[in-house]
């Protein structure tokens, strides 16, 4: 079995997002990068169903040379090689057609994704990618098992789940529920230092959108307090006030 | 020139979040000056489709083959692609559900579209340049977007753009493309609904709850409130962490972002990561034994205090105000 788990390398959870440049450009100043935390999910995933000599995962990142420490970071989580397409991600569109040139040239069973990136928060590069290989592709799923020849996935709805079946060759966006994050060992992360990380150049495809601007949400009016012992009025004022029940 | 909406039907009914898709569809068609086509796949009877029309839908192309009964994403784009070439749409507008993010980006590949999704507010037309705004770094930013291709693809979150009326009368049509069985390849086996619960991420009330609480077993004054509420139940992530409650439930930067008309946070202390998801909240309620809690920073209402002496008074007072 061959797993390809694509991930993107996002600003820490922590970061205080700013922009610079009249607001056209994001501040990378000081920001510390990480394996995209969904991507950790499916990546854990693909680790998992691959244990024992079951198969390999291969990661796969579109990105310039300063994303290889997040890179490296995923072979130590247990990664058995990777591939950096050299290009700047200019969006999803982008990215999942460079993931889907790629994965032509290997007998992948299945492309896994996390369910969305948390910087520019798309959830497309999975649907994409399946869309440009002509192949299924299961968005937000919360479980994966897979028999070596049919998958079935539990895909979140509103209210629920759904359950789906795959036979062949498909792509999924994971999310909470598929695997717990695996933390790297010292003996991961002594290895990833040696496992095979190699660039290849992007293939050219048109722009068909670009961000112009960021802004920052406008800051909220100062809290209103309400003592303790008079919580009931809170009701009142959510009402009247609010107008919001 | 003309935009088309997809209609997600659940057991052959539109939600809320349709009506707003449609009225958001509308707005476009009318600034541009062109036609509203809706399409609908799955089994719809007519006076439902015809729903459609008080929103502004003038047409509304109905997919009722029953191969197409269940979502299937692969099949379901080949069917608004197809939809689209027929109307000559080159602005499609989906609701940003669960089933809409798997949808969308296969729809704007096929069309070798630019894709918005979590689009919040209205496209500007800029000197001949299509602008929308979106959601960016989990609600800590918005992005200005240009779409630069011919055809448009946006996903409208739920909650950002409101139902607005205006009453048409929906010319239904029976539309039947073909549908290639490669396009079937996933099988639905099973659909698992609660019905009888508010669905979180189109909730326009949530009432979340945090480790303030101490155990699961203490969610009964939560969702007594949330009942009483009519809202949707919410956890922050070490509570799903825990599982105390279902990750369905969380709420931050690595669970879902929501946006109601009011968000109350009972024993949250907000955490970036938390506020980060629901920070686009029109109205925000926290109560905190903490004086400190960051939470309230960013709330409207606070109630310093201890959630278990707190919640059963505004359980009372909601009673008591709905009696």
């Amino acid at each position: 079995m061959k797993i390809l788990v694509c991930i993107s390398n996002v600003p820490d959870t922590t970061t205080k997002i700013t922009f610079t440049n009249d607001n056209t450009q994001f501040n990378t100043a000081g920001v510390t990068y990480i394996v995209n935390p969904y991507d950790e999910i499916a990546l854990s995933r693909a680790i998992e169903l691959c244990a024992g000599g079951k198969g390999t995962v291969t990661v796969v990142n579109v990105g310039e040379s300063s994303t290889e420490p997040t890179i490296r970071k995923a072979l130590a989580i247990g990664a058995d090689d990777a591939v950096r397409i050299d290009a700047a991600p200019r969006d999803a569109y982008f990215t999942a057609f460079q993931i889907a040139e790629y994965a032509k040239t290997g007998e992948f069973d299945m492309i896994l994704t996390g369910r969305e990136s948390i910087d520019y928060n798309g959830a497309q590069v999975a649907a994409m990618v399946g869309e440009f290989l002509e192949i299924p592709s299961i968005s937000i799923i919360k479980k994966l098992d897979y028999d070596g020849t049919i998958a079935t996935l539990e895909r979140e709805i509103e209210g629920g789940k759904e359950v789906v079946t795959v036979t062949g060759k498909f792509v999924a966006s994971c999310a909470e529920g598929v695997a717990v994050p695996t933390i790297p060992t010292m003996r991961g992360i002594m290895s990833a230092r040696s496992k095979p990380l190699v660039a290849v150049a992007a293939q050219p495809i048109e722009e068909v959108i670009k961000v112009v601007q960021f802004e920052t949400p406008p800051a909220r009016g100062t809290v209103k307090l309400i003592p303790a012992e008079e919580a009931a009025s809170l009701i009142s004022l959510l009402h009247t006030e609010a107008k919001v029940i | 020139m003309s935009v088309l909406v997809y209609v997600e039907q659940v057991d052959g009914k539109f939600k809320k979040s349709v009506f707003e898709a449609v009225s958001y569809a509308k707005a476009i068609a009318d600034k541009t000056g062109t036609n509203l086509t809706a399409v609908s796949i799955g089994n719809v009877a007519d006076s439902e489709l015809q729903e459609l029309g008080k929103y502004g839908a003038a047409k509304v192309l109905n997919v009722a083959s029953a191969e197409l009964k269940n979502f299937v994403n692969q099949a379901y784009a080949a069917v608004i692609a197809e939809a689209a070439a027929k109307e000559g749409a080159d602005v499609i507008v989906l609701s940003n559900s669960f089933s809409g993010k798997g949808l969308a980006p296969r729809v704007a590949v096929k069309l070798k579209a630019g894709l918005v999704d979590g689009a919040v507010e209205l496209p500007q037309l800029d000197g001949g340049k299509f602008l929308v705004k979106k959601g960016a770094f989990s609600g800590k930013a918005f992005a200005i977007t240009e779409l630069t291709s011919a055809t448009k693809v946006i996903a409208l979150n739920p909650n950002a753009f409101g139902v607005k009326e205006s009453a048409v009368t929906a010319t239904i049509e029976s539309f039947s493309p073909a549908v290639q069985s490669a396009d079937l390849a996933a099988i639905v086996k099973e659909i698992v609904r609660a019905t009888d619960k508010v669905s979180l991420p189109d909730a326009e009330l949530v009432v979340s709850a945090g480790r303030g609480l101490k155990g699961p077993e203490n969610w009964g004054m939560i969702e007594e409130l949330a009942n009483l509420l009519g809202a949707a139940t919410a956890c922050s992530k070490p509570v799903s962490d825990a599982d105390w409650r279902p990750h369905s439930e969380h709420v931050g930067q690595t669970g879902i972002a929501i946006s109601p008309n009011l968000y109350i946070a009972i024993g949250i202390s907000g955490a970036i990561q938390h506020l980060a998801g629901v920070s686009s909240s029109k109205v925000i309620v926290v109560i905190n034994k903490d004086p400190e809690a960051p939470f309230f920073k960013v709330a409207d209402y606070g109630i310093v205090g201890d959630a278990f002496e707190v919640v059963p008074k505004l359980i009372e007072a909601l009673k008591a105000h709905q009696a």
